[in-house]
């Protein structure tokens, strides 16, 4: 798969085949160069300006830097931009695969009410104080905001177990939680007090400004149990876009697949949103994106979802610095903002049917 | 030699039974035909064969694996960003797990893409194919594996004449060489009648004959299944050929 030579004795359609693969891994070795580059910027950004070589020298020889550019390179920028990147592939991942199970290219961690389930959980500790799980006072918030994702997520897996729902079913149900977790939501906040009503409307933008290491960590550790896990399953992944009857005529177990992917999908998002708040539009956008540039063999959707999740959220946090000079952005109001022209310009140019 | 014998088989979908009784008895090496009406249970007999449902009777299958059973189902539209080169491909890697092609899978999509006559299809994109088109990919994606159980629904309903003809006939080679059981389901007899040498005639999810096509396609079987009048006759070349002359009387039913 990887030998880009072309052997004469090969036949015009094995050739042409070997083109594509070349240009595929092509794409996404330019995805990780633009992955690499948007994270430098990021890092040597910031409300605090320091020239780009004093950052460089902080990050390659921390010891020579002095302590707060230190402390302000290593222990704020670094997991921000860090966070930028596992958060953008993680949500950009689990959207990929729940358009791939579910057949619907709406399929995302927000259309499935994943999200508004998380800003519930969120304002629960925020306005009431409730705390799903006792004992951890200082992660209440995201605590809870992963509960009541994974929640969400456990009913609609636990749905779409029952006889005779189908994926529209599940997709029908999915935007029917959106409203009930919104609803509830808007009665949390009608009744909130002021310093908590804007703590939830802050939550609800979704900020990488409380970025830790530990929370890169988390997500680092998920994104690498769950990657190989599906990638075990390229095939037959790859096999269910052509339909469920096809799927299971090739030898697909179907059911069995959607539901382990939807066990994946759903830690896979839930965990960054209960870090982050609500970055609705990574789910969507990383997986089209990603359709358009590679086409759906797993082999390159797979990394493509990731890495174009990852270079959109971490581009957008380098904008979320650079449009208002010494101020940060929330970073879910900018995604959707410059996302929404990009996307709209990519698949109305891209001439070929993109669903 | 692969034999494939249906010994009693029904099957239901949730509390409804679509198949009470089929029974048949095939031999690898020839093409066998499935015939019978709309809803008669032609499609739910291939997924109860390929183990997709459940159901009383028998399925048993000598000389061939689970695995290497395939079933086409109906043409429906394929949505997949996707070459039709990749769709093959994918079909062949179903159940090997790893992500490298060897020279030898791609050497046998290579194959099966010429045997079956879309070489200059396979950069393109599967929405982008017309309905004939889809299918002939389809069929490609069936073979390329090279099963020795095919099962495949209505394989030629978008094709237009000459093309039935090729994949037919090629399908008649594939049976030949691999002795593989292929079962097509089809809706136009004529056709039936010059390349499947066995029929299935299905009603009402109970087989109402099986054996040599010449002997099951008699006009008062063709009345039983789809309620016309017709004649079976020779043809000036001495093919036989089914004339319909019109729906059935009342009383002859």
């Amino acid at each position: 798969m990887t030998t880009a030579e072309l052997d004469p004795s090969e036949s015009a359609s094995v050739q042409s085949y070997r083109g594509l693969v070349a240009r595929r891994i092509a794409i996404l070795v330019g995805l990780s160069v633009a992955l690499v580059l948007s994270v430098a910027v990021d890092v040597s950004l910031g409300p605090a300006r320091y020239a780009v070589g004093d950052v460089l020298k902080t990050l390659f020889a921390p010891g020579t830097a002095d302590l707060q550019i230190r402390v302000v390179v290593w222990d704020i920028r670094m997991p921000m931009a860090l966070l930028a990147v596992t958060v953008g592939a993680s949500l950009s991942l689990a959207g990929a695969q729940m358009q791939t199970i579910l057949a619907n290219p709406l399929a995302s961690p927000f259309t499935l009410g994943l999200s508004a389930a998380a800003s519930f959980g969120a304002a629960l500790a925020m306005v009431l104080g409730v705390s799903l799980f006792p004992g951890a006072i200082s992660l209440m918030v995201p605590i809870n905001a992963f509960a009541m994702a994974m929640a969400a997520s456990l009913l609609i897996f636990g749905l779409s177990t029952l006889r005779g729902v189908t994926v529209e079913t599940i997709v029908l149900l999915g935007i029917a939680l959106v409203f009930s977790f919104n609803a509830a939501l808007a009665l949390l906040q009608y009744f909130a007090s002021e310093q908590a009503l804007s703590a939830v409307v802050f939550w609800t933008m979704g900020s990488l400004s409380k970025a830790t290491w530990g929370k890169v960590a988390v997500t680092a550790i998920i994104l690498a149990i769950c990657t190989p896990l599906f990638a075990r399953r390229a095939w037959a992944l790859t096999a269910i876009r052509l339909g469920e009857v096809r799927a299971s005529a090739m030898g697909v177990p179907v059911k069995r697949l959607r539901l382990e992917a939807l066990v994946l999908v759903s830690v896979l998002a839930a965990v960054p949103i209960s870090f982050v708040g609500t970055i609705g539009f990574i789910g969507i956008v990383g997986p089209h994106v990603a359709r358009l540039l590679l086409g759906e063999d797993q082999r390159f959707f797979l990394p493509g979802s990731m890495l174009s999740g990852a270079v959109i959220l971490s581009a957008t946090s380098v904008l979320s610095k650079a449009i208002l000079p010494g101020a940060v952005l929330p970073i879910g109001i900018i995604t959707a903002l410059v996302g929404v022209p990009f996307f709209a310009a990519l698949i109305l140019t891209k001439g070929r049917k993109s669903w | 030699m692969v034999s494939l014998t249906l010994d009693k088989v029904g099957a239901r979908y949730g509390r409804r039974q679509i198949l009470f009784d089929a029974s048949a008895s095939l031999q690898g090496g020839v093409l066998t035909a499935l015939v019978g009406a709309n809803a008669a249970g032609k499609s739910t007999l291939f997924r109860r064969i390929a183990g997709h449902l459940r159901g009383a009777g028998a399925v048993q299958l000598e000389g061939a694996h689970d695995h290497e059973l395939r079933y086409m189902p109906q043409d429906t539209g394929m949505t997949a960003a996707l070459t039709v080169y990749e769709s093959i491909i994918l079909s062949l890697k179903q159940g090997s797990g790893g992500w490298r092609l060897s020279t030898e899978e791609l050497r046998a999509v290579d194959e099966t893409v010429r045997r079956f006559n879309i070489s200059h299809l396979v950069d393109q994109q599967l929405s982008e194919l017309s309905g004939g088109q889809r299918q002939a990919v389809s069929i490609a994606q069936t073979l390329v594996s090279r099963p020795k159980v095919v099962l495949m629904d209505e394989p030629t309903s978008a094709l237009d004449l000459n093309r039935q003809y090729e994949v037919l006939e090629s399908l008649r080679l594939y049976a030949e060489e691999t002795q593989a059981v292929l079962i097509l389901a089809m809706h136009d007899l004529n056709q039936v009648m010059r390349c499947c040498s066995t029929t299935i005639a299905l009603a009402e999810g109970r087989t109402l004959a099986f054996g040599p096509t010449l002997e099951v396609l008699t006009p008062a079987l063709i009345r039983r299944l789809y309620g016309i009048e017709s004649r079976v006759e020779r043809c000036s070349r001495g093919a036989p050929i089914m004339i319909v002359d019109g729906p059935a009387v009342q009383d002859a039913i």
